[in-house]
């Protein structure tokens, strides 16, 4: 579904990403770890054509995303609050993002009342700005928001940070569902190492934007997984 | 501590995004500065032989203090359009060992140090010298030149605690234009005469140096005033606390008959009906519909055919203008989400064009009432309004692909001039200049008839090659698209 082939980012002659080629098939559920500065949401802005690789190119769906625009009826994203906006509310914004998609009205309601446990009563009919929730409820209207129009690719860039414990348990049910019966190719980052293995197949370990380790998840991978990053005493780096 | 603070001060200045890349800007504003230095010192200098030339009867010394009320209304309002409260970002020392009045003081004490504290003095100082060589006794000079000195400071933390009050509401610069207006009301019309009486309160001061006490007491209080406002703000929770809005939803359904582009234009109409900044565009709309009242009731304008298309390209694209030179950064703080999401640039860009177009027929056929000044100044309105919506609102749309600034939407509304750069200096020459040397030079040549029918054909031309246009626009808009994101993700 995903394919990736000699990409490398660099500003100012620093690289910050490094990927000779990575293949990620239909369906499979994809997690990035890495530290700060690793390149994981480098690495997702370039999947959305949001910066400029530098050289090589990522294909989504055999369509080269820095050339088309037809990656992006199927394909969709949440990488932080700037990706919603702030003077609409939650439910005028699902119809937004539903305009845009091809769903009616009737098509976002059916989908966010699946939704009702997840939001927990605290999004719909609120009658609240998006800017006036709180960062925890931003983020689930912002990731129920990618949800919406049936997408085959579904970006999210550190979905559990900010989520209280309820809503992550019920955020990786979500998930699991959507890759294991609907066959979504879901791409998440993540610092919290327990919940991506809990959640992905499949796991891809970024430093300094190089690729140094890529698992299959098993009953092993999260000792694995904490043994890798207790085992560098590196400085960490600047905020990506 | 304040030595930390200054150094605070100096890197947020200079490390500023907003420096480094407006060094234009800030080269127009030090030339600004100049050539204002300059007119008040030849203000300072020249008055006291103007003055002589003008009232040769009278003492300078008196006429001077005379016109002190003009001076202090006129510069409170200036004020209160163009300076602002430095701003310091005091939510990392909160929680610092620092006293919280300290920073106060240190916020205060440098708004004294403005621009606008100095100004009047390159004016004062020449004329209190030239007063003393005029022979005036130097003690009474000094004194009243240090009345004027505390009168500007006055006015600078007098203007705060206006701003402070009026910042909570919508419309906040009407109630001082009222009262400033009532005060000028008074004034002119003998009820109270408040400009003699100031002006014999600074012969007062001038003759009694004691009574100096008297501005130096209402010096202490306005900042003792703002110290108050100010150290209760020093709360996180006054910041913190949002005020969340009930929201009202409006029925937009009317919007689905434009078809494809009805979602961005309901999302264009919320943003302009949800956010400070934007609704006040829809305020300026109504005195932009009244500007034309400044020129068509005196005879000297109506004569002037040629400004006849300078003020319906303005007063028919007011909106235009004030909406359409921030496109697209009016979307910026979701920008990146908009990229990523499928939609074609074209519709979001025609959602922007119908918009602006829908605007100016409205604001065309409010403006009609000006047939009442001649059915010329109807006949260039349209054509105005027509090339308007043929050349000029491609124009904006073009010269946005050039804005990099992203627009905070929740900022104070009226004034506001941040996301301004050099491209909304810029395109104002073909926008509005550009109409009327055409039309003048046509007026000129060959008549009104004809200046009015370049126009009106330039702005057809432009409806015709709208598709083609639009293409073109697009393709900037994409070309610019990863430098435009990442320009709009990064604060000034």
């Amino acid at each position: 579904m995903i394919y990736t082939k000699d990409l490398s980012k660099s500003y100012n002659g620093t690289a910050v990403l490094n990927i000779e080629e990575l293949t990620i098939p239909k369906g499979q559920s994809f997690g990035l770890v890495g530290n700060n500065g690793a390149g994981k949401t480098t690495y997702f802005s370039l999947l959305l054509d949001l910066i400029k690789p530098t050289t090589g190119y990522i294909t989504n769906n055999d369509i080269v995303v820095n050339e088309s625009e037809d990656w992006k009826p199927f394909t969709s994203a949440f990488i932080d609050e700037s990706f919603l906006i702030g003077y609409l509310t939650p439910e005028e914004y699902f119809y937004f993002i539903g305009d845009l998609r091809g769903q009616n009205k009737a098509d976002v309601d059916a989908l966010t009342s699946q939704f009702e446990d997840f939001f927990n009563g605290e999004i719909i009919g609120k009658k609240k700005y998006l800017r006036d929730l709180s960062k925890g409820n931003q983020k689930k209207a912002g990731i129920v928001a990618a949800l919406i129009g049936n997408p085959e690719v579904i970006i999210l860039d550190e979905p559990f940070a900010n989520l209280d414990p309820t809503t992550q348990i019920r955020l990786k049910q979500i998930l699991k569902d959507l890759a294991q019966k609907q066959g979504v190719t879901i791409l998440i980052s993540s610092h919290d190492l327990m919940h991506v293995t809990d959640v992905c197949e499949r796991i891809v370990v970024l430093e300094k934007g190089d690729v140094v380790k890529d698992l299959k998840t098993s009953p092993a991978t999260l000792k694995e997984l904490e043994a890798h990053f207790a085992g560098r005493l590196e400085p960490v780096e600047e905020e990506e | 501590m304040i030595k930390h603070f200054l150094t605070l001060e100096w890197k947020q200045y200079f490390r500023s995004s907003y420096w480094q890349k407006n060094l234009a800007l800030n080269i127009l504003l030090v030339f600004l500065a100049l050539y204002f230095i300059v007119i008040f010192l030849a203000l300072g200098f020249g008055l006291l032989p103007i003055l002589k030339e003008v009232y040769p009867d009278q003492d300078p010394f008196v006429v001077v203090n005379g016109f002190m009320f003009f001076w202090i209304i006129i510069d409170l309002l200036m004020r209160f359009f163009l300076q602002k409260l430095p701003v310091m970002s005091v939510k990392p020392l909160l929680t610092l060992p620092i006293k919280r009045s300290t920073v106060v003081h240190f916020v205060l004490g440098k708004s004294a140090l403005s621009f606008f504290n100095f100004l009047p003095l390159f004016a004062i100082i020449p004329f209190s010298i030239m007063l003393m060589a005029d022979g005036k006794p130097p003690s009474m000079v000094l004194t009243w030149m240090f009345a004027l000195i505390l009168v500007v400071l006055i006015i600078n933390f007098l203007n705060f605690i206006i701003e402070a009050f009026s910042a909570e509401t919508e419309l906040s610069f009407l109630p001082l234009i009222a009262v400033v207006g009532t005060l000028y009301g008074l004034d002119a019309f003998n009820i109270i005469s408040i400009s003699s009486l100031i002006g014999d309160a600074f012969m007062g001061i001038a003759n009694n140096p004691i009574l100096i006490l008297v501005p130096l007491g209402l010096l202490l209080l306005c900042y003792w005033f703002n110290f108050k406002i100010l150290k209760e703000k020093l709360f996180l929770d006054a910041s913190l606390k949002s005020k969340v809005t009930e929201v009202k939803v409006a029925d937009l359904a009317w919007t689905k008959r434009f078809g494809d582009i009805a979602p961005f234009m309901q999302l264009d109409l919320k943003l302009i009906w949800r956010n400070k900044r934007t609704k006040s565009s829809v305020f300026i709309m109504v005195i932009g519909l009244l500007y034309g009242l400044f020129f068509y009731p005196q005879d000297i304008y109506r004569d002037l055919v040629w400004i006849y298309p300078f003020i319906g390209i303005f007063v028919t694209g007011i909106f235009l203008i004030n909406f359409g030179q921030f496109i697209p950064a009016w979307d910026s703080s979701y920008y990146k989400m908009l990229m990523s999401q499928n939609i074609k640039y074209e519709q979001y860009l025609r959602s922007k064009f119908i918009l602006m177009t829908l605007s100016v027929g409205l604001m065309f056929i409010l403006s009609i009432p000006y047939v009442y000044f001649g059915w010329k100044i109807l006949i260039a309105h349209f054509a105005a309004a027509v090339y308007n919506i043929g050349v000029n609102s491609h124009v904006m749309l073009y010269g946005g692909s050039f804005n990099r600034k992203k627009i905070d939407l929740n900022q104070r509304a009226a004034f506001n001039y941040q996301g301004t750069g050099a491209v909304q200096w810029i395109i104002g020459i073909p926008l509005m200049i550009l109409p009327m040397v055409i039309f003048a030079l046509a007026n000129w040549l060959l008549g009104f008839e004809a200046g009015i029918a370049i126009l009106i054909v330039l702005g057809i031309v432009g409806i015709v090659f709208h598709k083609k246009l639009m293409n073109l626009i697009t393709q900037r808009y994409l070309d610019a698209k990863y430098k435009m994101i990442d320009a709009f993700s990064q604060d000034n």
